[in-house]
């Protein structure tokens, strides 16, 4: 029969010999314990699996590469430390001592002083879980909806006492005074915004009346901006099923919220004006429109115009008038012609006349009177004296001789030459 | 006409300026269009003019019953 090794033979085994677990526990914790670099250590890494208890106490793992270190941060600790707030992602510098906890079996580190590692750390969580959403699809651009054109209610989800409220009412006021306004109140800033953001966002979803909402918050440090980087946020923003504008610090700042939002605002001003339509444009649609309408009437009653105006022009131009008024137009023509026709034969005439003339004048008795001969005329009745017979003495008579007329009177009894 | 909402009513100023604007229509049925439309864009203005932003708070109740108080701000 082949001997049993030792170890498998119980019964024969002498403990004594050998080390109790607490003593190697306690062993380990000397060993740890009494090394002048491990109880003064400077160790720098990511938080992850960070756990705070009701006690105050916080548990977390330092993450750096594939190796990690337990990590405990009593509550008298960070009280005395002020150390930031840890959550998971976080890049640190922790200070403390190397030691082992016997009941869990562990090696940790018992944690003095949490510095975070400038902004640095910040951003790397941000940065971790803009990745991780980024690749859940939560920013993707399929997902985003298109914002009411013209809502009536708009919901917004900020707190009651800040001054980004106030300038967000003034925007609506101004832009678009025909809305109503459903305030959920929420804490923006501090641990417990996450969730009162969200929870606030989910309470108008509930509610269901608004058409668009927006998440907003006025300008801040990067650390009280933080709420809105947060995964609660996100999510919440995420299931709302009524579209959301973030309007969350200044221009620059860029958080979480913004990315899921659908559609992201520089600043609450802003996030209320991309909300709403300017209700001037809508004075001047209305005022577009009514002018419009002017036009056409004008137009309308302008073309019957110039309808009428054609009509009557086609009327006069088939009017008997127009022939009255070609025939007069003839005949003046007509009338002119034959004045032209008579002035011609008149002056023809006159020519042939000047030619009698000029004939009848070498006719005439003057010539022969011009000679020596004269007319003797009764004066009473102007006949001229041819007979003997004619005249009575005491007759007057007159002689007419080449430049005038000589009176006479017949003095005694006149002689016949026929007698 | 007085109980429509700005929507309502700018939707049917739209519908009578298109109605205005079939040159077939008598005159007498366009001038009576016209005279609608022009009392609808007036309409339209008051509204503009009179709108006031209502702002309320959201509140729910130890029962989850949801509520809008008015808000003052």
């Amino acid at each position: 029969m082949a001997s049993m090794h030792p170890f498998f033979a119980s019964d024969s085994l002498d403990t004594s010999a050998m080390l109790s677990v607490s003593a190697v526990s306690l062993y380990l914790k000397e060993l740890l314990e009494t090394n002048d670099t491990l109880q003064n250590i400077w160790v720098h890494g990511e938080v992850s699996n960070c756990r705070t208890y009701p006690s105050g106490h916080c548990y977390f793992t330092l993450k750096e590469g594939d190796a990690q270190l337990l990590c405990v941060f009593f509550q008298r600790a960070r009280l005395r430390s002020s150390a930031p707030e840890l959550s998971d992602g976080m890049a640190v510098a922790i200070n403390g001592r190397i030691s082992f906890y016997e009941r869990d079996g562990k090696l940790q580190c018992y944690v003095e002083v949490v510095k975070p590692l400038g902004t640095g750390a910040l951003f790397q969580r941000f940065e971790q879980l803009k990745a991780r959403l980024a690749a859940e699809g939560l920013f993707a651009a399929e997902r985003k909806r298109p914002l009411p054109a013209q809502p009536t209610v708009i919901g917004i989800v900020t707190s009651l006492q800040a001054a980004a409220l106030r300038d967000m009412l003034r925007v609506l006021r101004t832009r678009y005074p025909l809305g109503q306004v459903i305030l959920s109140p929420a804490l923006v800033q501090g641990a417990e915004a996450p969730a009162s953001i969200a929870a606030a966002l989910d309470l108008l979803n509930e509610h269901g009346e608004a058409e668009v909402v927006i998440v907003g918050r006025g300008g801040g440090s990067i650390e009280e901006l933080w709420a809105f980087n947060d995964e609660v946020v996100a999510r919440a923003i995420a299931r709302s099923r009524i579209p959301v504008i973030s309007g969350i610090g200044h221009e620059t700042d860029y958080t979480i919220a913004d990315f899921v939002a659908d559609q992201r605002a520089s600043t609450p001003t802003a996030a209320a004006t991309a909300a709403v339509p300017n209700i001037d444009d809508w004075r001047t649609d209305v005022q577009t429109v009514q002018r419009a309408m002017q036009d056409m009437m004008k137009q309308r009653l302008h073309s019957l115009h110039e309808q009428l105006g054609r009509s009557e022009r086609e009327l006069e131009r088939a009017s008997p008038l127009k022939l009255v008024e070609h025939r007069r137009r003839r005949l003046d023509d007509m009338a002119e012609r034959l004045q032209t026709q008579m002035g011609h034969m008149l002056s023809l005439q006159g020519e042939r006349l000047h030619g009698l003339a000029m004939r009848l004048h070498s006719l005439s008795p003057l010539l022969t009177i011009a000679r020596g001969y004269s007319i003797v005329r009764r004066e009473d009745d102007q006949t001229i004296v041819t007979h003997v017979q004619q005249v009575q003495p005491g007759d007057r008579l007159t002689i007419q001789v080449q430049d005038g007329s000589i009176p006479v009177e017949v003095r005694s009894e006149i002689s016949s030459e026929n007698r | 006409m007085e109980s429509q909402s700005f929507e309502e009513a700018f939707a049917q100023l739209e519908a009578t300026v298109a109605a205005l604007q079939d040159g077939q229509i008598p005159l007498e049925r366009a001038l009576r269009y016209y005279q609608e439309g022009m009392e609808l864009a007036r309409y339209c203005n008051e509204l503009l003019q009179k709108a006031e932003l209502s702002v309320q708070q959201l509140r729910v109740d130890g029962n989850g019953a949801l509520s809008l108080d008015p808000l003052d701000l």
